[in-house]
């Protein structure tokens, strides 16, 4: 009687584990289509100013997306990303440009600047975190007093003003390049540089860390983690603590890029893309499976298509559609393979 | 009872025939069939995971049926939702509550239904009809309040109202009386004859086998997705039901029903000692202890406090006032993580809910307590982790592909296991076991007991919550019983006989237990 | 006990009071708060917002959350400012019809492929936002004056905003469909409990449909109002509009977890968000003290904070009754 209960299962999941490998290898496969496409249709996309473009792009957007795949892997949310990235990219140029306290050397002035705005960013999220384990507040309520709120303090900090800077010392982070070669490669910008160390660091961490273990085990199971000994508050505090600092670098690396800060505009519509490259990327929205380098390709893909189709004349606004149906496509191809 | 009962020649009202279903490739009904006459109360019985409510969920239009016909009110009938089958006349009571609880007690019976006037809800006339509902069951009460102000048992009661007042030809009643005490239950069998009278068919599914005789008029057994046997209720015995539910001769049932065996002696010290324990409204003054190379067995009706307790000694719920000790040192824990350090394991009673992560492999539950040991700096020691699955893999007899099997894929026996091992592995002082061999078939039922025995004789103590009543005889050294939040007898093993222990459950009410088990 | 009690009154009552006590501080310190002129442009501009929450109010009931309706009315507006040239029923249909699409994507998206109303919406809002960018070809696409469309967003009827005027109807609608009707009775039922909803029988999935349906036709109709108030279909409008619609709700004391919840309470949260901005121009027109426009998310955000945190006490002590 055992015996059969224990070869049946196998049995019938073996369907479910052949889904999961397709859709596992859809996702990396839609990637490699999008690329083989745009090799043999796009103009100029082998060349390397191409490539840089796409990564660049993707940098800030995978960079959240980490702190969003740990947050989604509890089983959370966290819409407030953008606005702590409007946060950061606000306070870093009050300080560095020395408005509120006069600090004369400029890296010094820098490095405040950078390790207060990721900070105040961290912190807030770890203000989300506190709202969702103290009051048992549902996440994606929790994050949005900070998603309406964040933005409004970064706009009362700034005045709504834009912040116009042209800083070396500071914009290294978004337009600085490593490993250039002269004439040949101009080498690898950091924000790139950041995205990948963020990116095989949490996917470690996720996969072989106490921390990761209990991430995924509060995803799948919130009661029976709790019961199992697993510090469950704890844990989500620093999730969303680190969702936080990632969207606190995020908002320097894209100030940066932009040579000014405009409390309005940074980091408008990030959750958005975060999550999109999240869900795309395979990470189960309902918590406890996730995979960080799944995000990496989920957020490639989503900036692929959108390159392809500008690449090929099709309207922004067009592409927007295309996007908004890839997600519906994946979570739905998601919710497939569990059924 | 009436003679309407099995009289063949009356057309059936319901006919299912070699119904069959299969989830994933597992069969979970194969050619199972269901003959409902009218007026009659039909008993539905079976283990779990013999099909009872994959039946039902099939003719009530939750799933749909792979194969076989089904024939209802003489006509070929399949409901496409619970909604359409309501529609024709089949009403259903399910186990779990299933109600609005932030909805007043007027909606919960009357949405679906609702009495119109000029096309909008005419309140008045809803609240008067929940109220004679209502008043069937000599329940008075405010219908506008919403119906989580009100206990379990009233809430179950509504159910029942609800389902009963939609003109039903057949009523599904799945373990209705699992949340109602005696008198409750006495009503709801009141209404049930009275529904007989008016015609009606019941379909009634217990595990409590004097229920049955009380209102039953036939009974139809099933085992392993299949029908095994029909018969009148009057002349079955109780032993040749187990029997058959059991698939095994009366014999054998008849000698012992679980695996426990014997084994007394080589108790040591007192391991735990809790002292009036008392928290919220389920818990009032509890006290017990557990000794080294003990099984301690709580015994008590639904309600009494058993797993609320538990939950205490384990820091899951808050403890308000009463005093605990380990080894002799006071501990308070106030998170299962502080009892989890103290030395204390606590297998839930809810496998699913609170027991496995599904989306982990088995490796990866079975390490989830012992996991801050496992790792160094934060990194978890997967030659370590790997080392002592595979142990308790084989110790433990889990049947699995290998450690990296997904949990959710094994049988809720191997999961049961599996979830023993976490604590198994942590080398508890003490192990809190709640309900350890719910669920799960006779086979891995009968290896757990005999496990739990043997830890227990090597020497750990084990707080062990059972529902069924011989396991915590047979399986206990000691028993405490608890009733309404209050511990009130300690039997030793030798003092715990089924009718001492019940008669303490229920208050030395010894009329009540001498009928219960006269009929 | 006491204490929940008073978390219950605060909650169900709390938005009555804080609104009548911040009308009251007007009153008391602003001139012309209460004067014919301020009342009627709040209501006027408020009505927009009016709507869109009373969408959101049925889709919270259900439980779920409807991410696309700030984007929806933005399509709405456009939609209808490219039709107004033929009259207002067009411009008005054509908006209306433009949001229904959305709430039947939405709908469809939720009941028939089972994917969160989260991520449904927000994919939607994104849809949404391309297709008003598309029509109106990345500009704001400008009315016509001729047709009598202005009207609807800009005229009076006997002194009340024709848009306050709809909003009010509607809202008094919504309220009947909730409390004397079957549907409305299902809305909650399924928020409270969406599987006993199913097993007690209850058209589950239609309900479930028919609110996002809802939710995106009103959020048509406020893009309409949009267009025909400021003379434009404007295709970025609407940004932080679910927010500014989440929040009214809540501030009315609906349970974000579903099942309990008041339409009327919404709209009372609808004029005491409307109401701060307001209070702030006043502020600021005083001249002791200059707070930016900008205070107005962080106060909106600290409301949010305060009703939510209220809530959970409340939530909190029913998951207790329901755990027995």
């Amino acid at each position: 009687m055992s015996q059969v209960q224990t070869q049946g299962p196998t049995a019938a999941t073996r369907r479910i584990d052949a889904l999961a490998a397709v859709m596992r290898y859809s996702t990396l496969g839609a990637l490699v289509a999008l690329l083989i496409f745009n090799v043999l249709f796009t103009r100029h996309f082998l060349a390397m100013q191409t490539l840089d473009v796409n990564l660049t792009q993707v940098a800030a957007i995978v960079i959240v997306g980490v702190g969003m795949t740990l947050v989604i892997a509890t089983g959370g949310i966290d819409l407030s990303v953008g606005s702590l990235m409007a946060i950061s990219g606000a306070i870093a140029p009050i300080i560095f440009l020395n408005k509120v306290f006069n600090i004369g050397e400029i890296h010094l002035a820098v490095a405040v600047a950078m390790i207060v705005a990721v900070l105040l960013a961290g912190a807030f999220g770890w203000f989300n975190g506190w709202l969702i384990t103290r009051f048992r507040i549902q996440p994606i309520i929790a994050t949005l007093v900070l998603f309406i709120a964040g933005r409004g303090i970064a706009q009362v900090m700034t005045n709504g003003n834009l912040q116009p800077f042209k800083l070396d010392a500071f914009q290294w982070i978004g337009l600085g390049r490593l490993f250039a070669i002269t004439d040949v490669y101009r080498g690898l910008p950091i924000q790139v540089a950041i995205m990948i160390v963020l990116v095989v660091v949490a996917a470690w961490v996720l996969k072989r860390s106490l921390f990761g273990r209990q991430i995924l085990a509060i995803g799948g199971n919130e009661r029976a983690a709790r019961l199992s000994g697993v510090p469950v508050a704890q844990v989500k505090r620093w999730v969303y603590c680190i969702s936080g600092l990632c969207a606190g670098v995020a908002g320097l690396v894209v100030i940066a890029i932009n040579s000014s800060s405009d409390a309005n505009q940074v980091g408008l519509g990030m959750e958005l893309d975060a999550i999109a490259a999240v869900a795309v990327g395979g990470t189960l929205l309902s918590g406890g499976r996730a995979t960080i380098t799944g995000t990496l390709i989920g957020a490639l893909i989503i900036q692929l298509v959108r390159y392809t189709m500008l690449a090929n004349g099709v309207p922004d606004d067009v592409a927007k559609l295309a996007k908004a149906a890839l997600i519906v496509a994946a979570v739905w191809l998601q919710g497939q393979g569990r059924a | 009872m009436t003679a309407s009962a099995t009289s063949p020649s009356v057309s059936p009202l319901l006919s299912m025939r070699s119904v069959s279903k299969a989830f994933g490739g597992i069969p979970a009904l194969s050619e199972a069939s269901l003959e409902v006459a009218p007026g009659e109360v039909q008993a539905l019985i079976g283990q779990n995971g013999a099909g009872k409510s994959t039946m039902i969920k099939i003719l009530t239009g939750y799933i749909g049926r792979d194969k076989g016909e089904i024939l209802f009110d003489g006509a070929p009938f399949e409901a496409r939702s619970p909604q359409d089958a309501q529609n024709n006349g089949i009403s259903t009571i399910y186990q779990e509550i299933n109600l609005v609880p932030f909805r007043s007690v007027t909606e919960n019976i009357c949405l679906g239904r609702e009495s119109r006037r000029y096309g909008l809800l005419d309140w008045q006339a809803m609240h008067e009809q929940a109220r004679k509902l209502l008043a069937r069951f000599k329940i008075d009460l405010d219908v506008r309040k919403p119906l989580l102000r009100f206990n379990t048992a009233t809430q179950q009661m509504v159910a029942i109202a609800r389902a009963i007042g939609f003109k039903a030809k057949l009523v599904i009643m799945d373990e209705p009386t699992s949340s109602l005490d005696e008198r409750e239950v006495a009503v709801l069998f009141d209404v049930i004859r009275q529904l007989k009278a008016e015609g009606v068919s019941v379909v009634f599914v217990s595990h409590k086998l004097d229920e049955l005789y009380a209102v039953c008029d036939r009974v139809t057994i099933m085992r392993d997705g299949r029908t095994v046997k029909t018969a009148d209720m009057a002349s079955i015995g109780k032993l040749e039901l187990v029997a058959s539910m059991l698939g095994r001769d009366i014999a054998q049932v008849a000698k012992s029903a679980t695996a426990f065996g014997d084994r007394r002696g080589r108790i040591g010290d007192v391991v735990l000692t809790a002292n009036s324990l008392a928290a919220g409204h389920k818990v009032h003054d509890v006290s017990f202890s557990v000794r080294r190379g003990e099984i301690a067995g709580f015994a008590g009706l639904l309600g009494a406090g058993r797993t609320e307790t538990a939950r205490l000694v384990f820091g899951a719920d808050p403890l308000q006032s009463g005093a605990l000790s380990l080894d002799g040192a006071a501990i308070h824990p106030r998170e299962p993580i502080e009892a989890i350090k103290a030395g204390i394991g606590f297998s839930s009673e809810d496998r699913k809910l609170e027991g496995i992560v599904p989306e982990m492999s088995v490796a990866e539950n079975l390490t989830l307590a012992l996991m801050p040991q496992l790792a160094r700096a934060g990194i978890v020691d997967d030659a370590k982790q790997r080392a002592i699955v595979e142990k308790f893999i084989q110790r433990l007899g889990v049947k699995c592909s290998g450690p990296d099997q997904k949990i959710r894929e094994l049988s809720g026996g191997n999961q049961q296991k599996v979830l023993l091992a976490r604590w198994l592995a942590m080398n508890p002082k003490l192990l809190i076991l709640d309900e350890p061999t719910r669920g799960i078939d006779v086979g891995a039922k009968a290896e757990i007991q005999s496990l739990i025995k043997e830890l227990a004789d090597q020497g750990l103590a084990v707080l062990m919550i059972s529902s069924e009543l011989e396991e915590v005889l047979e399986g206990s050294d000691r028993v405490f019983v608890l009733r309404e939040g209050r511990s009130v007898a300690e039997f030793s093993h030798a003092e715990a006989t089924e009718s001492a222990v019940m008669t303490a459950m229920a208050h030395g009410d010894s009329d009540l237990v001498a009928e219960g088990s006269a009929s | 006990m006491k204490k929940t009690s008073i978390a219950s009154v605060l909650s169900s009552q709390g938005v009555l009071i804080a609104l009548a006590a911040l009308i009251l501080f007007g009153w008391l310190r602003y001139d012309h708060f209460l004067g014919l002129f301020n009342i009627t442009s709040v209501l006027r501009y408020n009505s927009m917002f009016a709507l869109v929450s009373l969408g959101m109010c049925f889709v919270i009931m259900t439980g779920g959350i409807d991410l696309s309706v700030g984007a929806t009315a933005a399509l709405g507006s456009v939609v209808s400012a490219l039709l107004s040239p033929y009259g207002t029923m067009a411009g008005t249909l054509g908006g209306v019809g433009a949001g229904l699409c959305i709430g039947l994507i939405n709908g469809f998206v939720i009941v028939r492929l089972r994917i969160l109303p989260f991520i449904a919406t927000l994919a939607a809002m994104l849809a949404a936002n391309g297709a008003a960018l598309l029509l109106a070809g990345d500009q704001s696409v400008s009315v016509s004056y001729d047709s009598g469309f202005t009207d609807l967003g800009q005229g009076d009827f006997y002194n009340i905003p024709i848009p306050a005027l709809i909003a009010a109807i509607l809202y008094v609608v919504g309220s009947i469909v909730l409390n004397f009707t079957s549907s409305g009775r299902t809305v909650l039922a399924i928020g409270g409990n969406e599987d006993a909803s199913r097993m007690m029988g209850l058209p589950v999935n239609r309900i479930k449909f028919l609110v996002y349906v809802v939710s995106g036709g009103l959020s048509g109709l406020a893009g309409v109002i949009l267009a025909s108030q400021f003379g434009a279909g404007q295709p970025i409008e609407g940004v932080g509009w679910e927010l500014f619609a989440i929040a009214s709700v809540v501030v009315g004391g609906t349970l974000l977890t579903g099942g309990l919840g008041s339409v009327g309470a919404t709209l009372a949260g609808v004029m005491l968000l409307g109401l701060i901005f307001n209070v702030l121009n006043f502020e600021n027109g005083m001249g002791f003290i200059s707070l930016s426009a900008y205070w107005q998310s962080v106060i909106r955000g600290v409301f949010l904070l305060i009703v939510v945190i209220l809530q959970s006490q409340l939530t909190g002590r029913a998951e207790r009754v329901e755990a027995r």
